[in-house]
């Protein structure tokens, strides 16, 4: 079989660039999971371990443009390695927001929460689901799952209309809820961008598939 | 700049050029052995067509078919038609010489006369069609050697041997040759095959300059230099019979992103061929 060693390389690409998705996923739990318990200790951990996220996007690339360059990949082969490329910063970004939210439950420090959280973590939980199911669809080659993302999209927008009309709110019931209301916005506006995010990467194996580059659904934030 | 480049290219081929030669159910055969099959495919003028396929697949059987140089082998057959702007260049009474000096030929192997001097090697197609020069032959041998990107490297070596240029300059000359006739297409069997990479990276740039006054079809082994200098790419493939068919023809961005045949996929993808 000509370009067995070729091949060895896409599908250990396609591997690490599971890890990286599972990395986020996890980054995300946990960064939800201690926002809810006040866990200052937890956030931090998440805050940091976003390096190694950042670490294993930057190999991802390293071996793409490797490939790149010394295997000179044409059609599906290229339009697989530019996927990774671009899924692989899809991914990370994902961390970051993790992160973000991180951060955030560090600045909500000691205050007591505003609310009890219910569609935030629903939206993390959407959220994460899309992530999943946009790299099933990359694994499966499946256009349909892909648009089936991006139509999940919708969901997490509405959860995220909801959150931002409540806390408005309160916002305006109470002043003095502002900091902590912002604080909550912010998280839920971080959990959506990831939602867009897992989009992006339906969007890409619909181009991995057909070669054509098309936005499915066009978020409303 | 490459970028730039990148647009034209698909602009180009994406525009509206018409064709140049048709080749309409071309047939060719080496004695009872069928070298192509049913070969439609139009060439658009002035843009350059990359002919692309493993060894054996009719891809220079078809080009010597474009300008009749097919039949110079013995017990060669063509059928089909050739229409060289709309005329079928295998229609009684049409003098292949003369179509050979609208579609001229540059070669794998640069093929400078070695015993004439640089500027006879290039004055020898005009002497050989009997043409006229009128602004003298030294004026024409002048610009096709300019229009061949080597004048100014060989302008003090025109009384010099042509075999005592690089290969690459020697290649360059065959191009200047082919050239001095002033005709409308060139085809080129793998003109870089014998050259390095820097004498071939000065050809391709080449190629890329005379497609504005020239149609040019190159065969190539090497995917790479057609999907850099080409607009329009058609994949050759050899049926179960080792006759040469046309399996996908389309621009060359398309066809080197996205082809539309699993077995344009499966040859320029490397994993077979």
């Amino acid at each position: 079989m000509p370009r067995a060693d070729f091949d060895r390389h896409l599908r250990s690409l396609q591997d690490d660039l599971l890890v990286l998705g599972s990395m986020v996923e996890k980054a995300i739990a946990k960064s939800l999971d201690a926002l809810k318990r006040r866990d200052l200790e937890a956030s931090r951990l998440v805050v940091q371990e976003d390096d190694a996220i950042d670490q294993q996007r930057f190999q991802l690339e390293e071996s793409c443009i490797e490939l790149i360059a010394t295997q000179q990949p044409m059609a599906r082969d290229l339009r697989t390695l530019i996927t990774i490329l671009h899924v692989a910063v899809e991914l990370e970004r994902m961390g970051d927001y993790a992160e973000g939210i991180g951060r955030i439950s560090l600045m909500m420090g000691d205050e007591p929460p505003l609310k009890p959280l219910i569609d935030i973590p629903r939206m993390a939980e959407k959220a994460t689901d899309l992530l999943r199911r946009s790299l099933d669809a990359l694994i499966n080659r499946d256009t349909i799952a892909a648009i089936g993302v991006c139509k999940g999209d919708d969901e997490v927008d509405a959860l995220y209309d909801q959150v931002y009309r409540e806390l408005l709110t309160y916002m305006i019931q109470d002043p003095k809820t502002i900091q902590r209301a912002t604080y909550l916005l912010w998280v839920s506006h971080d959990l959506e961008r990831i939602a867009d995010r897992a989009t992006n990467i339906a969007e890409r194996v619909i181009y991995l598939v057909t070669g054509k580059m098309t936005e499915i659904n066009v978020s409303r934030y | 700049m490459v970028a730039m480049e990148r647009l034209d290219r698909s602009e180009r081929a994406a525009g509206h050029s018409g064709p140049c030669i048709v080749a309409d159910g071309l047939n060719a055969w080496y004695g009872h052995v069928q070298a192509l099959r049913n070969i439609s495919m139009s060439i658009l003028a002035k843009r350059v067509t990359a002919v692309i396929g493993p060894s054996g697949c009719g891809k220079s059987t078809f080009i010597r078919c474009l300008n009749r140089m097919h039949e110079v082998a013995r017990g060669t057959r063509v059928s089909g038609k050739v229409l060289l702007d709309g005329e079928d260049i295998y229609a009684a009474g049409v003098d292949p010489v003369r179509v050979r000096r609208r579609v001229g030929m540059v070669f794998q192997k640069p093929n400078p006369f070695p015993t004439m001097t640089v500027f006879d090697n290039v004055a020898a197609g005009l002497k050989l069609n009997g043409l006229r020069a009128p602004g003298g032959l030294g004026e024409r041998v002048e610009r096709a050697l300019r229009q061949a990107a080597l004048w100014d490297e060989v302008k003090d070596k025109l009384k010099q041997g042509g075999a005592a240029l690089s290969g690459g300059q020697q290649q360059r000359l065959c191009i200047a040759r082919a050239l001095a006739v002033e005709p409308e297409v060139l085809l080129m069997d793998e003109p870089c095959s014998a050259l390095d990479p820097i004498a071939t990276a000065r050809i391709e740039d080449l190629i890329r300059e005379l497609a504005d006054r020239y149609t040019i079809v190159i065969v190539t082994h090497n995917m790479q230099q057609a999907a850099r200098v080409s607009d329009m790419t058609g994949f050759f493939l050899m049926a179960h019979d080792r006759a040469g068919e046309l399996i996908e023809y389309g621009e060359t961005q398309q066809v080197f992103t996205n082809p539309k045949d699993e077995q344009t996929e499966a040859y320029i993808t490397g994993r077979f061929g």
